[in-house]
């Protein structure tokens, strides 16, 4: 990693933390029913006529159980009525390329990836959603579970802040506000941000241009023209970053230079990822009264982050011994699946990034990393999600290691163990592990699944260490609603099998919503306990000690029981990689 | 130890061990290792290794049945000797005035029967006449006998114990089977013991671990097909012990009886397991002043002088006054007035010497010296007739009294140096003679050494010292400085003992106190901890959930202690457990995978000899660890009295980091010994 490397990571690192406070701050309002925003002129009578609307009553405050419903209400609707939409495609106007609609399979799957904020594409944008399933189905969903998932957060925090008895929150307020508040409006300036570096947001048909120097293909004929795919993207491209979502308008992501042109626009746009996972520690601080607790679970997320990055670069960029050995390889490092104006370091940084968050963008084939390079974002995914994570649930997720963090070692300071006062009973215990539980069990079934029938194995683009990789990476990314693959896997093949897109989608029903429930029962048995008033006896949930207590617990409870399945992935495969064997 | 051996094998069956999931699912490891020692085809090394691993599965078992099977063994000897206590005695049931010769076991609640010199009395219950010395070195293991009387707060009999002297009615209250010895002998025993709140709580934690670890185990049989490795069921099942939390998972029923063993020995009986832990979690304590922070009573402390009057004539009198007072405070009037004077002790058994007792009318005490012929002195006054000298002490207001019905005057200076010492906490008693006040003798009470360090350590920890006593503010105020309490109720009445736990509990503390008294029973039903002291009620016994058999109500401080300690063994040997998986994995990932990938050799870096080797020694290692760690889990880990952060970086260094490095050591430790002994 060059000098210039380590400025732009410190860059990052810095802004990151610089934005977390006013950001966090802000969240305290938009979170809060009565919060004051600036915004609030404009915005509080669409907000209250919107409430009257959908007839609800915003001073009314859900327990656990009528909070969960409201959420899986507003995702099964809004899944069906994706699902509609891109099945109806053929029929639905801004189809100027009179794209057809899509398969069951497919539709299901793709409906199920935007509902939970997963962004798994089992298809190429441009040449398979017209602008209207992009711009309805896609972008609403993006913007939707963004919300469910800040929301959840939001219920989970106060169930650990408040002694309210049963109340969380108005489920719907939480959704209303969140949109109204926080995403609309960043995403309007971010949206004009992106336009000025290039990216289009127009309903034109796809252009053709004619090319520079025709190719000539193994057939004999000549390709002289190239379809250049057009659409309404800078909308998109900014909620699909701050909301954590990461499906990409363009099959290559963030990749393309139409979705991110510029390394300005790549750097904000890594900047946006974070953002609001960031801020919501902050948050987390601020509602349970104990700043110096929200900074320790940011560093703790920090302390994995900058690790994680050190390493993923410098296995970037140390490159492939065997192209070195060729003299292949370029200079500085692994070029292979990467954008030149991006550069190695640039692109490693982004895809630990997106694993680190449930995004699922990317700007760099993570399939062509090398091996150490790629197992960091699968390691990452693996982990939960937990540093920054994806908005709200990075923070939920993180959540559930600190209460098992605080039980395990709570115990050594001689009482029982209490979480801001608040005793952790078998309950929260059941509660925490059913989730970590049901996320283990998801991608070590599903992989075990694929990996020993024939659909699993068509669908590899590799062979070995290397295509066990990409279905380890494929039921890791849909379990933890990541999205991003490791590229490579095709998982609609052109034989109609439907058992990749199915497995996949019910990876990200259970990786969502099996871990939401748990959560939102975690927060409803939290909210009822009594909060005893701290003393020197109170175990300690901020400082070096907690932060380097709750990074060994995320270690060793959350990814240690994925260390034999990646020992047969990409662990093995370095080791081959040394030896001169490739994949 | 032989026992527990035996015990150990008894315990493996399935139906107990179920209660236990990790250890369950390494029994279960155990016999399909086993069955596989028959079924499969032997490899290029032969059965050898599979027959050790299955050897080293059974003893993982074995080794934790055998902590349990310690930890009980320990209360066992107990257990018997309590039983011998209970042996079936005969009851004099008195019914309808007959009396009727029944078996103990046979009396119901609310039997009256008789007890009489050499009898054991039958079952628990209350005197209601008469009174009794009785013996009851069978349970408190104290030989010297107590005292039991109807009414007041010793009126308490516990069956088993022995009548020696006088007879006594007692009323039985206890159900049959459910007296204080049957709870006892299947506390010690550790029979019908339920898990405690957070031991299901951590159960839980180690089944969802073992579940994920069954999982990891599973579906590396599909992974392995994949790339062409073929796992052998027995390796599989090695690699799933290994990382299952074995360690904690078959010593923490051991830390549990150990932990309420250790209050036994204290000889504090806990009627839960739940009271135990309740009792580390505790942040006030209610502590009684006597007793407790002070020595029983008060003692005498200054002499201060009345104008006119030297020190010595002072002391000199106060001891005079004092010499046939036989109350601790008269007898530290006597002391200090030798230690400061070096006057002694007089015999007050000469004739023309009358002693003056204390008398709640008078509320004075004194000596009335007779002149030697008995003839009249010079003095005046009905008794004085033949008295030639009289000295009195007591409050300051009857002395006053007193000295002015003798046409003296009591001295402002006097009357300053009595208001100083109540202000001080001291309680003043003036010293006359006749119509002279001679000053005043200064009581105070003592508090106990060491104890202010104590609260100062409890400090540390987060746990807050309410003092409670009946002295008037002023004086309560000062003695709660001088002991170093954090707080104290002054005229504190049981039901502001009551009231203040319940505003305790409200704020979200959990409240431990000591009673012994009726009146005390509200309280110690309503605190998280009571502790009722065995010389107490039976009232009060019942409505406490522990009873401390020495009746020394300093002992809750070792209770909160031990109840931390409890939790702290268990967390501790968790966090262990956990940790040691990262060097587990180190051992065995590449002794699967090496066969098929030469290449990950580099990943081996323990540099184990062999592939069986490694796994062979990771087994071993997991099954000695326990065996290891039963003192540790029975004595519970070293507890000191420090802050939460404190304790907490201390046992992350030691069982995190510890439980990261030791097992790295021991594993290649023992692949050495395995390959010099031949073994694979």
């Amino acid at each position: 990693m060059s000098n210039v490397d380590w400025f732009s990571f410190a860059l990052y690192v810095g802004l990151v933390a610089l934005i977390t406070r006013p950001l966090g701050l802000y969240l305290v309002q938009v979170l809060d029913a009565n919060g004051k925003t600036f915004l609030d002129p404009v915005v509080r009578p669409l907000e209250l006529l919107t409430y009257r609307l959908m007839g609800v009553d915003h001073n009314e405050e859900y327990d656990w159980k009528r909070y969960t419903m409201a959420m899986l209400l507003v995702s099964a609707v809004s899944c069906v009525f994706t699902y509609a939409i891109l099945r109806l495609q053929h029929v639905l106007p801004l189809n100027p390329q009179g794209l057809p609609a899509l398969g069951e399979a497919l539709a299901f799957n793709t409906a199920v990836s935007f509902t939970t904020n997963t962004n798994w594409q089992s298809y190429v944008g441009e040449s398979t959603m017209s602008y209207f399933s992009q711009m309805v189905a896609l972008t609403l969903q993006n913007f939707m579970s963004a919300a469910v998932g800040i929301a959840i957060a939001a219920a989970l925090v106060r169930g650990i802040a408040w002694q309210s008895g049963e109340a969380l929150g108005n489920f719907w307020v939480d959704l209303v506000r969140i949109a109204y508040y926080l995403l609309l409006p960043v995403c309007v300036v971010f949206a004009v941000f992106l336009v000025s570096q290039g990216v289009p947001q127009n309903f034109r048909p796809y252009d053709t241009a004619r090319l520079v120097e025709p190719i000539r293909l193994a057939d004999g004929t000549s390709v002289e023209t190239q379809s250049i795919a057009q659409g309404p993207v800078a909308s998109q491209v900014a909620i699909k970053m701050l909301g954590t979502n990461g499906g990409g308008f363009y099959n290559t992501n963030a990749a393309h230079p139409y979705e991110n042109p510029t390394p300005l626009s790549n750097f904000v746009q890594m900047l946006s990822i974070f953002a609001i996972g960031s801020a919501l520690t902050y948050y987390l601080g601020r509602i349970t009264r104990n700043p110096g607790h929200g900074w320790a679970v940011w560093a703790a997320m920090m302390v994995m982050f900058v690790a994680a990055v050190v390493v993923c670069g410098a296995a970037e960029s140390r490159g492939n011994p065997l192209h070195q050995a060729l003299g292949l390889a370029v200079a500085d490092g692994n070029m292979e699946g990467k954008e030149v104006r991006f550069g190695i370091f640039a692109s490693s940084l982004f895809a630990v990034i997106t694993t680190s968050a449930s995004c699922g963008a990317v700007n760099a084939m993570h399939d062509s990393f090398t091996a150490l390079g790629g197992l960091v974002p699968l390691f990452m995914i693996e982990l939960g999600e937990v540093v920054i994570g994806g908005v709200g649930a990075g923070l939920y997720g993180m959540l559930v290691f600190v209460i098992l963090a605080v039980f395990i070692a709570g115990l050594m300071v001689g009482r029982t163990p209490e979480y801001l006062g608040k005793k952790i009973g078998a309950y929260d215990v059941k509660m925490a592990m059913l989730s970590l539980l049901v996320l283990c069990g998801s991608i070590l079934g599903f992989t075990a699944w694929a990996s020993a029938s024939e659909w699993g194995t068509a669908g590899l683009n590799n062979s070995g260490p290397h295509g066990f990789s990409e279905m380890l990476y494929a039921y890791s990314s849909a379990t933890g609603n990541n999205g991003s693959a490791f590229a490579g896997l095709t998982a609609t093949p052109a034989n109609g099998d439907i058992r990749y897109n199915l497995t996949l989608g019910l990876a990200m029903l259970i990786g969502r919503f099996l871990m939401i429930v748990p959560i939102l029962a975690l927060a409803g048995s939290l909210v009822r306990k009594k909060v005893a008033p701290p003393s020197p006896g109170t175990f300690p949930v901020s400082g070096a000690t907690f932060v380097v207590l709750l990074v060994g617990c995320v270690l060793l409870v959350g990814a240690l029981n994925f260390l034999p399945a990646l020992a047969l992935g990409p662990i093995v495969e370095h080791f081959l990689n040394l030896q001169g064997r490739m994949y | 130890m032989g026992p527990a051996i035996v015990d150990s094998f008894r315990k493996l069956d399935p139906r107990i061990m179920f209660r236990n999931p990790v250890m369950f699912v390494t029994l279960v490891g155990a016999v399909l290792t086993t069955v596989s020692i028959f079924t499969s085809s032997p490899g290029p090394a032969g059965q050898g290794f599979v027959i050790q691993l299955a050897i080293w599965l059974w003893f993982t078992v074995l080794f934790a049945n055998f902590a349990e099977a310690m930890a009980e063994g320990r209360g066992k000897a107990q257990a018997d000797s309590l039983r011998k206590a209970r042996r079936d005695t005969m009851a004099r049931r008195i019914h309808n005035g007959v009396e009727t010769l029944v078996a103990a076991s046979q009396l119901d609640k609310d039997d009256l029967v008789v007890c009489e010199a050499g009898d054991v009395i039958p079952s628990d219950g209350e005197v209601i006449d008469g009174i009794a010395s009785v013996d009851e070195a069978a349970i408190t293991g104290e030989s010297a006998p107590v005292i039991r009387e109807s009414g007041g707060d010793r009126s308490a009999v516990t069956g088993g114990t022995k009548v020696i002297s006088d007879r006594i009615v007692i009323r039985i209250t206890a159900e049959k089977g459910n007296t204080f010895l049957d709870r006892m002998i299947s506390m010690v025993e550790g029979a019908r013991r339920q898990k405690t709140p957070n031991e299901i709580a951590l159960t839980i934690l180690l089944s969802a671990l073992t579940l994920i670890f069954l999982l990891v185990a599973v579906t590396l049989k599909p992974f392995g097909a994949y790339a062409g490795v073929d796992f052998s069921i027995p390796v599989l099942i090695a690699l799933l012990v290994c990382l299952i939390p074995t360690t904690i998972g078959g010593l923490l029923s051991a830390i549990g009886i150990s932990g309420i063993d250790r209050l036994i020995r204290r000889n504090v009986m806990a009627t839960s397991g739940r009271a135990v832990e309740a009792a580390g979690d505790v942040d006030v304590l209610l502590l009684d002043k006597t007793g407790t922070i002070t020595i029983g009573n008060r003692m005498a402390s200054a002499f201060t002088p009345a104008p006119g009057v030297t020190e010595h004539q002072l002391a000199d009198a106060a001891q005079l006054a004092s010499l046939a007072d036989e109350t601790p405070e008269g007898r530290s009037i006597v002391v200090l007035a030798k230690e400061k004077f070096n006057i002694r002790a007089r015999e007050l058994a000469e004739p023309h010497a009358v002693f003056v007792p204390f008398t709640a009318q008078t509320r004075m005490s004194g000596v009335d010296f007779l002149a030697e012929d008995g003839s009249a002195g010079k003095g005046g006054g009905a008794p004085a007739a033949t008295t030639v000298r009289s000295i009195r002490k007591g409050a300051a207001d009857s002395v006053k009294a007193y000295v002015q019905s003798n046409g003296g005057e009591f001295p402002d200076e006097v009357s300053k140096a009595v208001e100083a010492a109540s202000r001080a906490g001291r309680t003043p008693l003036v010293v006359a003679e006749r119509r002279r006040v001679l000053g005043v003798v200064e009581l105070k009470d003592v508090v106990k050494g060491g104890i202010k360090e104590r609260f100062a350590q409890l400090r540390k920890m987060g746990i807050r010292t309410v003092m409670i006593t009946g002295d008037n503010p002023l004086t309560a105020a000062a003695i709660a400085a001088e002991a170093g309490v954090d707080d104290f109720m002054a005229q504190a009445t049981p039901e502001d003992k009551l009231r203040r736990i319940r505003l305790e509990q409200a704020e979200g503390h959990l409240v431990a106190m000591t009673g012994d008294g009726t009146n005390d029973a509200p309280a110690l039903a309503q605190a998280d901890v009571g502790v009722a002291m065995n010389t107490g009620t039976q009232a009060a016994r019942e409505a406490g959930n522990m009873v401390d058999l020495d009746s020394n109500p300093t002992k809750l401080i070792e209770i909160v202690e031990i109840g931390k300690q409890l939790l702290m063994t268990r967390g501790s040997l968790t966090t262990f457990s956990i940790a040691n998986d990262v060097a587990k994995y180190f051992a065995i990932i590449p002794a699967l995978l090496m066969a098929t990938f030469p290449a990950i050799v580099p990943l081996n870096v323990m540099h184990l000899a062999s592939p069986q080797s490694a796994i062979l020694s990771a087994v071993i290692f997991n099954a000695l660890i326990i065996i290891a760690l039963i003192p540790l889990a029975l004595r519970g880990v070293q507890y000191r009295p420090l802050g939460a952060v404190a304790v907490l970086q201390r046992n992350l260094l030691i069982f995190g980091l510890g439980g990261l490095i030791l097992p790295f050591l021991g594993i290649k430790a023992i692949d050495m010994a395995i390959v010099a002994l031949g073994l694979v």
